[in-house]
């Protein structure tokens, strides 16, 4: 992955702009060499682990994207959940009542996050810091209650997604034939696909907005929003367009959430506990504004809740020491004490400033 | 002309940072600005810049009204600034704080960009740093990274807010060279200092600023030595 991009030499130097990093091609082999073996797991795994694996794919993908806004951006959300309630319901309704198939209803759900998301962001961007991070909340808790008024979709207590919308999703023969497996089986398998697809789709799309000219405004906004409009950079644009980009992929990972679960309620689906403090805690212990950060963030919240989720308030407590634990002696997460003791990166953003055409190296 | 300014006014409660200002500046003029601490002097470039909404008051560039306009429209109609506390992206390299100015100030590709941000660095002796993190530079570099950044974008007018302070005196005769080598390029210029003696060595026009009036504006010679600005600004050292 190495991009080499010339210029005419002036004063007797040459310059070209580099964005590479240490074995980032490996990295790249690497990566397309997992999401094959990911891809063809349900032909070997138990039910259970597929489950889980589904469960481990939407958190690393939320991640993704509240990282994107939190860690790039420097835009504190705790209200993501209202998109994925929002995604969540609105694969309840286009199912239900549009007699959609799930698979169709995810994209569109995306769509509908999307256009809910310029207005909101109207209201959220007028407020600052602290502020903005409780506005958000406070958008999220608007959308709970008034999900909470529509009957049709099972009101304050919510409602289930009928059997027939489930067990006639798009492929599911084909893969009761394929795998020789039951109805819930085989729906486990769509729905881990569907996760594996948008976890994989998330990574790419973050990585392809950092690399371009708007993830360079994204950097300098975060560290000075003054100067980096004094240059050019429309901040209000840049800062919308991340905004409703997170909400539309935040919003189809919460409709495959609830094709899974196969159950809604408002308070399930806008809940800030499950959509956004725990996904805060990934990217925090894993590394907030880095890429590996949340991959590695998710892996260990999967295995914490895997392996402790039985013991209750301990498990909490757990978490709530661990966060702390990282912060205070490892602030930049996991992912970042390792990337400053070895140096190596698997997505890498910098921009290099490469002077004549032989000094291109990686690292 | 390139910038014109007129009956320009901002308060700050009840301190008046610019009160009924008019300033003129040419195509490829380079206009020196002086005046006492608190004179109004940074906020005049954050007026023109966009970064503070003036109490009356317009401001023309390039024959346009830009009063109302936002900061990064200025930026695209030519207008580049130095912050007088240098504000680095510190979590970007110093290539890619210019990279921001050049990408987003002139809708240049990275790869267009790579080569006139190469040139400007070098012309600033900040090559050799280029790929380190704007964090990691000293305030003199920060300085000439602020000059730098601003020149990525290609202005037409350089606002320079105290980039001369605190250098030694080989380094600051190296500041004016660079200076004036921006100036034959075609920049126009404004540039606030306390060190008089560099302004006078490149400025054509000298204006003194005083709680947010301009109490003098002239030839930089005779400007110095008349008695009203001997009289409010003591430790010229012209
Ligand atoms: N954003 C602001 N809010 C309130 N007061 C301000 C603001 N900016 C400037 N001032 C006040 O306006 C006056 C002019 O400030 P300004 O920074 O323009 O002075 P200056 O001439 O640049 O001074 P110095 O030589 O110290 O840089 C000062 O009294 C300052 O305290
Ligand atoms: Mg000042």
């Amino acid at each position: 992955m190495r991009a080499m991009k010339d210029g005419r030499p002036a004063s007797g130097q040459m310059f070209s702009v580099a964005t590479s990093g240490g074995g980032s091609r490996a990295a790249l082999a690497a990566a397309a060499a997992i999401l094959i073996m990911l891809a063809a797991l349900p032909a070997f795994a138990a039910r259970n682990l597929i489950q889980d694996l589904i469960f481990l794919f939407y958190m690393l993908a939320l991640a993704q994207c509240w990282n994107l806004l939190a860690g790039f951006s420097g835009l504190i959300s705790v209200g993501q959940q209202a998109f994925v309630g929002l995604g969540g319901y609105m694969l309840f309704a286009l199912t239900l009542f549009a007699g959609l198939d799930p698979l169709l209803a995810i994209p569109l759900a995306g769509v509908v996050c999307a256009t809910f998301a310029l207005p909101t962001a109207l209201i959220v961007f007028r407020l600052r810091g602290a502020y903005f991070a409780i506005g958000t909340w406070v958008v999220a808790e608007v959308y709970r209650l008034v999900f909470a008024q529509f009957k049709g979709l099972g009101g304050g207590t919510g409602t289930s997604l009928a059997p027939s919308v489930t067990s006639t999703v798009f492929g599911i023969e084909w893969v009761k034939a394929l795998f020789d497996v039951r109805t819930p089986a085989a729906r486990d398998i769509i729905s881990y696909w569907g996760a594996l697809v948008l976890m994989a789709g998330t990574l790419v799309f973050v990585y392809a907005v950092l690399r371009s000219r708007r993830g360079l405004a994204l950097g300098a906004i975060r560290d000075q929003e003054a100067a980096a409009a004094g240059l050019g950079v429309d901040i209000y644009r840049t800062k919308r367009a991340v905004y409703v980009a997170a909400a539309a992929m935040t919003g189809m990972i919460g409709a495959l959430i609830y094709l899974q679960k196969a159950r809604i309620s408002p308070d399930a689906a806008f809940s800030v506990l499950d959509w956004t403090a725990y996904v805060i805690f990934i990217v925090v212990i894993g590394g907030i504004g880095t890429m590996e950060g949340p991959v590695i963030g998710a892996i260990i919240f999967y295995l914490l809740q895997r392996y402790l989720a039985d013991f209750g308030a301990w498990y909490l407590i757990l978490l709530g020491t661990l966060a702390i634990a990282v912060m205070l002696f490892a602030p930049r997460g996991l992912w970042g004490f390792v990337a400053e003791r070895f140096r190596v990166t698997l997505f890498p953003t910098r921009r290099r400033l490469v002077i004549g055409a032989d000094e291109v190296k990686g690292g | 002309m390139l910038l014109d300014i007129a009956a320009l006014s901002k308060s700050f409660g009840s301190i008046v940072a610019a009160d009924n200002l008019d300033l003129v500046v040419a195509a490829n003029e380079a206009v020196g600005i002086i005046g006492p601490n608190g004179a109004g002097k940074t906020t005049l470039f954050n007026l023109i810049a966009g970064t503070l909404a003036p109490g009356g008051g317009t401001i023309r560039f390039g024959g346009c009204d830009i009063t109302r306009a936002a900061p990064q429209t200025r930026c695209h109609s030519g207008i580049g600034r130095t912050h007088q506390i240098p504000q680095p992206f510190e979590k970007l390299t110093v290539f890619e704080n210019l990279l921001v100015g050049a990408v987003h100030g002139r809708s240049m590709s990275e790869r267009e960009a790579a080569r006139s941000c190469g040139e400007i660095l070098e012309r600033l002796g900040l090559l050799r740093h280029a790929n380190s993190l704007a964090g990691s530079l000293t305030l003199l570099q920060r300085k000439r990274l602020e000059m730098a950044r601003a020149l990525a974008t290609a202005p037409k007018l350089l606002l320079l807010d105290e980039i001369a302070g605190g250098l030694t005196e080989g380094e600051c005769a190296e500041l004016i060279a660079t200076i004036r080598d921006i100036r034959n390029t075609g920049v126009a210029m404004l540039w606030i200092e306390h060190v008089v003696h560099a302004l006078l060595a490149v400025v054509d026009r000298l204006i003194v600023l005083n709680f947010g009036r301009k109490i003098a504006e002239g030839a930089p010679r005779e400007v110095i030595r008349s008695p009203e600005v001997r009289q409010i600004y003591i430790g010229i050292e012209a």
